[in-house]
Order: C-alpha cells, then structure tokens, then sequence
C-alpha cells in the first residue's frame, strides 16, 4: 500500500506551462479522479507520476521515496490506457506475463498471478487469444489485468473506459469499483466524463490549465464548487447562472433586473464581499422545484417555457428567470409543452455565488 | 401509389445491374491494353532475340519469333563472354553483387531501423535536427561526394574491395531507409510503447520484443528498395571496385560495349536479362507485402 505526492511539480514543452507548481497528496488506498476538459494537464499529470514523462522541476514520491528520476518500472505503478495497448503479436498470456518476464520472475511464480488476475477479471478462456480477436471490453479487461499481475500499489487509469461504448462503459465502471473495493489499492484515474469521476472517486481533482481548480470529496465539488469553472463544468444539465450584484448592509442580497433573492443562511466563504459588489448566482437545474412543491420554497416566480428536452427519466424544461435563460427539471412524465407557464421555486442556501471577476466562491 | 410501387416487380430493387461491356469498360480497358504492350514490347523482343542464333538476326526480323530457338547466347552471356581477359561470363560479377548486396542490405537495415526507431520513440535533445540534416544528407548530388569518398576509402585501405562497396551502399541508404522506419514507427501508437516501458522492457527490449514484430511490411519495402538500389547500381561499382571485384552491372556494360568483333546481340540481350532477374524475382515475391509497407508508412510521416 503505498502513498503518492506531487511536489511544486512543473512541467513546460518549450514555452508551453503545461503543469504550473501543481501539490498533491494521495493517502494510502485513495481512490482519485483527475478530471478536466481535454487540455488541462491532466493526462500530462498521470504521466509524470508514472514517470514517462521528464518534470521540468518539482519532485514525486510514492509511499515516501523519491522517485522523481525513477524508471517507469521501478516505481511500483501498474497502468491501464485508452487505446488499451496491447502487444498485438502476443496472446493475452503473453502480455500478462510480458513485464513478469522482464522482471525475471520464476515461471511458477508468473503462472500463479496469471491465474490470480484472470479469475478476478474473468478472463480465464481468453488466455490463448491474441488482443485482435478480443472485443473491447474484453481487450481492456486484459490491459487491466497487465497492471494487476505486476502486483503494485498505484494503478493509473488513463481514460480507460473512453473508447467503449456507453453500455460497456457503465459495467466497466462498476468492475472498476469493484476491483478497489477489493483490492483497497491507490488509484489515479483520470477522465473528462463527470460521471466516472462522481461514481468512482474518494476524491477529485478538478484541473484546467495546469493547475488543481478544486480537491474535494464529489459530494463537496457538486454542492459547494470553489469557483464558477468545477460549478459549470460539474453537473448535467450545466448550472443556471444569474449575473446580478450585492446589496444590503451585510451585502447578503442578491439583486438581478426587479428580483431581490435573501441569502440570509446561506452559508458565505471567507471571501471579502462588499455591497455593490458584481455576483454570479448559480442554481442547479435540478434544485429547481416545479409546481405544489414551488410553494414552499423561498423565491418563486412563475415562468414561461420556451423549449421541452424530454429525456426519459425526466424533462429539461428552458425557459426565462428575470431576463436570463434558466433551465429546470420536471418529471419524466411532466406534459408540458412551449407557451405553458409554470410555476418555479427554489432555496438559495443551496445555490452558489461566485464573485463576477475572479469567479470564486463567495 | 405506394402500393402499387411495392407491388410492381418491375420496379427497381436489390443491387443495380451492371454491364460487362459498357462504353466506359471498353475504353477503360483498351486503353489499359494499349500501354501495357507498348510498355511490354522491348521486353519480347529482348526475349526472342536471345533465343535466336545470330544468323537468324541478321535476317533482320526484330519481331519475329525464333525458328530454331537455342539457348546458346544464355549459356555463352553466364559463362564464356569476355571482358578484357577475364572469358567466365557474367557469372563472376553475379557473385560479386551478391557479395555485395547480402551485407550491404543486412547491415543498412540493421542500423537505419534502429536509427528510426530511436528517433520516433526515444526523442533527445537534438533529435530533429539530427534527422534534418541526415535528410538534407539524401537531397546532396552524388556526383560532389565521389571523389572525397575515393581519398577516403584509400586511406581505410578499402579501395577496390567489396568490403569498400558495401560501406559506401551502407551509408548511402541511411538517409531514406531511416525516414522510411521513422515514420512507420512514429505510427505504431505511443501507448504500446509506454505500456512496455511500464512493464520494464528497455530500449532494445521494447526494440525486438515489441517494435519488430509488428514491423514486417516496412521491413519488406525497405529490402526491395535496398535490393533494386544496390543490384542495379553502376555509377558506386564503376568507381569503387576494381575488375576482379566489379559488380554484375559494370560486367554487363563490358560485355554489351565490348567493341571488338561481331557484336552478339543475342548473347548482349541474354546478359541484361540475367542481369535483371534478381529484382525481378523480388518483386514477385514480395509485391503485395510491399504495397501494404508502403501504403503503411504513408499513413502518418
């Protein structure tokens, strides 16, 4: 079992920051997910801890030894990637036992891992197949199980499920959830889908530019985002943002075109907030209450649809709150249609204010 | 009006008929057929002619099959024409090309497939440039570098051997062959490549186990190229080897350009064919691997 932390970690190709002084402390049996749009870092992130790439400065341990100059192979990491990497030559025997012979393993001892992984992976009857007759679940399975015989600490997971598809994915998903269940190893996992990342996290790291916008429980990163980037970018439908700006003694008003919101608990960050200050409100589509249940909530306003996005489960309704497009859900079985007014409401303590120029919580 | 359409089996349904003889086809074809006998005509002729006696060529009927055909000019061409007072045919330089060309294409492969392999997948500082200027090495003409080559040779005492020759063949193949395996390796996934790294295999690990395995079409082009290169090179075997190790092309150029006595156009055409079979056989052999190696490395460069 075995710890992994990032030091003031930075890494440039040519004038291009791609990691900016990025720290980072994963506790033994960790489960993190590095999310963040294509171009954030976070691949680039992976890589370095797996040591295929040359920091330009900062330092890496794993279970507290420095390993920032180590070879690949000798840091303790299994790795799982996108396109699966298979050695297409060899049978899945052979790219299980492919590190195990390099590592000058007894025969014996490489048979019993094989063994090991293939029933935990069940992939028992593919061992003499080579990776072109396998389908894609069955060919990531096996690049699972080439991080699982080498017996590690750390596994990283490079977009592992990014090439299936959806149905795949989901059992995947869960496989991979399960497999840290039982195994209890550290895991980095890094992915640009919301979904992977809130399912299977302890804790995710959310990354743009280079930089960890926000390192929190998945739980924390949805209700309480750090600034307006993880607020949008966590959460489907994306979150209704309200530009509007404080007033009131205490500047706890949130005032846009004629509406006055109270955000008297609603619970302020440390952040300095002035009266008059420009503020950003924002509500999750689905903390929007629809109709008998809109009564009861703080603000309510009775708006008109503009657009219906039936969706099964339920309805994604557009419409308009005090001059801003706004999206709520209703039921799947909700029958409205464009034209119809209905009756909205919902509890500012559990919306999100960020301040307009910095973007960070208020 | 559906209905009646579903129902009616005239109307137009599964594959569209195609005909065999359209207009299109027939010109397609004809023309096809025009270009390749004009492209395959010296060839007959070569061929009938060596197979005639050289009184029945001088009747002078070029196209005409042979009346009495002899092998005769074959046998005389590998092993009784003379050049200068060597009289054993072509069968000398045969082996010498051979000589040549078996080190000459191991050695050139060997070294510029693990040249290209370095530098798509172990980048260091400079690599590029040092790529750049081995490229700008294939656009510098022949001719400037054959003097210094000779001075050179001389004094490494390579001058005149097959052993002089295969170095120069060596050297000059690096360039294209190493942009040849470069590129098909850039586009072999990186992944695989980090997945072996992960699993522990090193520079030549991942070479062998990992790279070479995967690679045969390029190998298969880049031994055709090297083959046709060094077998039907003149201008290297003229200057760097001397009679006794001259190269089967610079023999025939002795034989067909001999200039006393009758010329022996039969035992002349014989000769080149010879001279030209080994290519040829190749070719054969290999012609769909090497459509697939080259379309393989033309994918990403």
């Amino acid at each position: 079992m075995a710890t992994v932390s990032v030091k003031d970690l930075v890494l440039n190709f040519g004038s291009v920051k791609v990691l900016r002084d990025l720290n980072l402390n994963i506790p033994t049996g960790e489960f993190l997910v590095l999310l963040g749009a294509s171009g954030s870092g976070k691949s680039t992130l992976l890589n370095c801890i797996a040591g295929l790439l040359d920091v330009t400065d900062g330092q890496i341990f794993i279970d507290d030894k420095n390993v920032t100059w180590s070879e690949p192979k000798d840091r303790g990491i299994g790795m799982v990637f996108q396109s699966y990497a298979l050695y297409p030559q060899m049978t899945v025997k052979g790219n299980l036992s492919f590190g195990l012979k390099n590592a000058g393993l007894p025969k014996a001892e490489i048979e019993k891992r094989i063994e090991r992984a293939a029933s935990v992976l069940q992939i028992e009857p593919l061992l003499d197949r080579k990776p072109s007759a396998l389908s894609g679940g069955q060919r990531q399975r096996v690049a699972i199980g080439r991080a699982l015989v080498r017996d590690v600490d750390v596994f990283l997971f490079d977009e592992p499920l990014s090439n299936l598809d959806a149905k795949l994915r989901a059992d995947l998903r869960v496989e991979i959830k399960r497999l840290h269940q039982k195994l209890k190893n550290t895991m980095i996992y890094v992915t640009h889908d919301q979904v992977e990342a809130m399912t299977l996290a302890d804790r995710i790291a959310v990354m743009s530019q280079g930089i960890i916008l926000q390192l929190d429980t998945p739980t924390t990163i949805y209700n309480r985002p750090a600034n307006k980037y993880v607020a949008g970018f966590i959460g489907s439908p994306e979150m209704n943002f309200l530009n509007g700006e404080l007033s009131g003694a205490k500047a706890n008003v949130f005032e846009t075109s004629d509406k006055k919101i109270k955000l008297t608990s609603y619970e302020f960050s440390d952040e300095e907030r002035n009266n008059g200050q420009q503020a950003i409100l924002g509500v999750r589509p689905e903390q929007v209450a629809v109709a008998d249940q809109a009564t009861a909530m703080p603000v309510t306003e009775t708006v008109e649809v503009e657009l219906v996005e039936p969706m099964g489960a339920d309805t994604l309704v557009w419409s308009t709150y005090a001059g801003q497009p706004f999206r709520f859900r209703m039921e799947g079985t909700a029958n409205v249609s464009p034209g119809d007014k209905v009756k909205i409401g919902f509890d500012p303590t559990k919306a999100s204010l960020f301040d307009t120029n910095s973007e960070l919580r208020l | 009006m559906v209905d009646s359409a579903l129902n009616n089996a005239a109307e137009p349904r599964g594959p569209k008929p195609k005909r065999a003889f359209s207009r299109a086809n027939i010109f397609i074809y004809g023309t096809l057929l025009l270009v390749s006998i004009y492209y395959l005509l010296p060839l007959y002729v070569m061929i009938v002619t060596s197979l005639k006696g050289m009184p029945e060529i001088r009747l002078g009927n070029v196209f005409g099959p042979p009346l009495e055909p002899t092998f005769q000019p074959w046998i005389k061409a590998w092993a009784e024409a003379c050049t200068g007072i060597n009289c054993d045919g072509l069968s000398r330089g045969f082996w010498n090309s051979v000589k040549i060309l078996i080190p000459s294409i191991v050695l050139s492969i060997l070294i510029a497939s693990v040249n290209g392999y370095a530098l798509a997948n172990w980048k260091f500082k400079g690599s590029e440039t040092f790529f750049t200027i081995l490229i700008i090495g294939a656009f510098i003409p022949y001719q400037t570098m054959l003097y210094p080559i000779v001075i050179m040779l001389r004094e490494i005492k390579l001058m005149g051997s097959i052993w002089g020759l295969v170095l120069v063949h060596t050297v000059f193949g690096m360039p294209i062959l190493t942009l040849l395996f470069r590129n098909y390796f850039t586009s072999i996934p990186e992944e695989l490549f980090k997945a072996a790294r992960v699993d522990g295999a090193g520079f030549w690990g991942i070479y062998f186990k990992i790279m070479l395995p995967m690679s045969l079409p390029i190998f298969v082009v880049a031994i055709i190229l090297q083959v046709t290169g060094i077998w039907n090179d003149f201008l290297f075997g003229v200057i760097y080897t001397k009679p006794d190790t001259y190269p089967m092309t610079v023999q025939l150029n002795n034989i067909v350009n001999s200039v006393q006595g009758v010329k022996e156009y039969n035992v002349n055409m014989a000769a080149t064919l010879l001279t030209g079979l080994v290519p040829l056989v190749i070719y054969f052999i290999s012609g769909k691997l090497f459509v697939r190696g080259i379309a393989a490395g033309a994918v990403k460069g």
